[in-house]
């Protein structure tokens, strides 16, 4: 079948199978950051925005993307490498695998949730599962980033 | 035969070469002929009449059960996604996502956070935002949050050919060929409160509990047993207790469901810690709807007061 859509701001037809997951679809386009952990929907590593809201790729068909906005992490390079810096200085980061999901999701978290308490951080974070570190630094890094996000965003204010 | 040829035919597993697990091809998980978006609530529902082809609502958990079949059908454009609040009811169209029923800000309010509380420990937000409440209203899975706390409210669903059925009627039907439209709360006045215990976060509850306290009686939806979730009414012994006398009054509740309810084992929980969880459970949520439904005015005289902002999104 013909689908038609926009992966990271570029317009893309491409024919495939019906049965075709939105995550491969987005690898056979290039977005090979998004990868297959557990492909049973529990451990977020496939993240993607669909129309702005974070998805499991591994889960949805890209039949259902039809008409709509993809974007991977290719696409928010910018944002992807400023929280980078904070997972770093946190030490949060061990393989590395889990990263592409996690950080998706938090830039959508960012954009969704006001000032978010530790406990909405955990919660809206709980789909997104790492296997080598505790959590905690991750955590860490998310506080200090919004923290930073926000004091950018009141100096711009001013 | 040559050196290529060979390892062709290894690679490809032709002729009886088998290929060791890490070269095999990965299976799909889901195998589909045809995706086609219906135009029609007719045409969807002469193409579910045929065995091989299916409805799909977010499609996450067919994924995990169904291994294959002819044509997925999806809903979207004839089934709505939306949430309309009026005067006397909430209707949900069936291909709503879980999380936008958990943010959205009049069910927020009417249902005292409950809604928001059986659906927050679902996996995470990158599922919520997938699945859709008809599929798991559909569904009618032993395990569900979902089916456990509309039972605990005035819930209808309506159905293409059946029409406007009772959630607790439609719990017990067996599966059919029929389509889920809406799933519709009537706004009666009542408290709630939702409890649940799982053994890791984001896990399959191991016991589910959604309290509503009501003017004229209490009752309590109990799910993941781990069969399909059963109302349980409390009885004329509780009753009698009046309701100011908080604690005693879910003590007394806690005894009855202990006695009343049927669990089993499963590979998360006995039978008999379900029965133990059940009675804490139950304590717990009456507890909770208790004091929310106290902290509410004592008489509803105006219409209004039922009335909540809605369409809001809260999260
Ligand atoms: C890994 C995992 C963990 C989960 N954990 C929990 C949990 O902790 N608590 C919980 O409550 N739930 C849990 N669920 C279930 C989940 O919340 C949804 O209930 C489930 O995924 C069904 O929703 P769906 O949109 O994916 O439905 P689908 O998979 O698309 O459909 C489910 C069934 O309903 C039928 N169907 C769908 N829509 C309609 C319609 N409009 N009319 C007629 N038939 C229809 C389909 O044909 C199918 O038979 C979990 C699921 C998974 C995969
Ligand atoms: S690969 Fe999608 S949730 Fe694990
Ligand atoms: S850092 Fe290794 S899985 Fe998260």
């Amino acid at each position: 079948m013909l689908i038609k859509m926009w992966l990271n701001g570029e317009p893309i037809r491409d024919h495939m199978d019906a049965d075709m997951l939105l995550l491969d679809f987005v690898r056979r386009h290039g977005a090979l950051s998004v990868k297959r952990g557990c492909e049973t929907a529990n451990c977020g590593l496939c993240t993607v925005l669909l129309e702005g809201k974070p998805v499991l790729s591994c889960s949805i068909l890209a039949a259902k993307a039809e008409g709509k906005h993809v974007v991977t992490l290719e696409g928010v390079q910018k944002e992807a490498e400023e929280f980078g810096t904070f997972l770093a200085n946190q030490g949060a980061e061990q393989c590395g695998f889990c990263n592409p999901g996690f950080i998706m999701n938090i830039l959508a978290m960012e954009k969704e949730l006001k000032d978010p308490t530790e406990e909405e951080i955990n919660e809206y974070l709980a789909g997104n599962l790492c296997r080598c570190s505790g959590f905690v630094g991750q955590l860490r890094s998310i506080q200090a980033y919004l923290k930073h996000k926000q004091e950018v965003r009141a100096h711009e204010a001013e | 035969m040559t050196k290529s040829s060979r390892r062709k035919r290894f690679l490809t597993g032709e002729n009886g070469f088998r290929l060791p697990p890490m070269v095999k091809r990965r299976e799909k998980l889901i195998k589909i002929k045809r995706y086609w978006k219906v135009e029609t609530l007719e045409e969807a529902y002469e193409l579910n009449q045929k065995r091989a082809n299916r409805i799909i609502g977010g499609m996450v958990w067919m994924k995990m059960g169904e291994k294959q079949f002819h044509t997925a059908i999806d809903l979207s454009d004839v089934v709505s996604s939306e949430i309309v609040e009026n005067e006397e009811e909430f209707i949900i169209g069936a291909m709503t996502t879980l999380r936008d029923l958990e943010c959205h800000e009049g069910i927020h309010k009417y249902t005292d956070g409950a809604v928001k509380e059986s659906l927050r420990h679902i996996v995470g937000v990158q599922f919520r935002n997938v699945a859709t409440v008809g599929g798991s209203i559909w569904g009618r899975f032993g395990f569900s949050d979902v089916l456990t706390m509309f039972l605990a409210m005035d819930t209808y669903v309506d159905l293409y050919k059946g029409g406007r059925v009772s959630l607790e009627a439609f719990s017990k039907m067996p599966y059919d060929k029929d389509i889920l439209l809406n799933i519709v709360v009537k706004k009666n006045t009542m408290s709630l409160a939702y409890e649940s215990m799982r053994n890791t976060k984001t896990d399959f509850p191991v016991l589910a509990c959604a309290a509503s306290v009501r003017p004229d009686e209490v009752l309590l939806s109990i799910g993941a047993r781990p069969q399909k979730a059963v109302i349980i009414r409390a009885n004329d012994t509780v009753m009698k207790i009046d309701r100011s006398e908080q604690e005693e009054f879910a003590r007394a509740l806690a005894v009855q469901v202990k006695a009343e309810i049927s669990v089993g084992s499963n590979m998360r929980a006995s039978a008999e810690y379900r029965r133990q969880l059940a009675g804490v459970l139950a304590r717990r949520a009456v507890m909770k709807a208790l004091v929310a439904d106290e902290q509410k005015p004592m008489v509803i005289t105006d219409t209004d007061t039922l009335q909540t902002k809605g369409g809001e999104q809260i999260c």
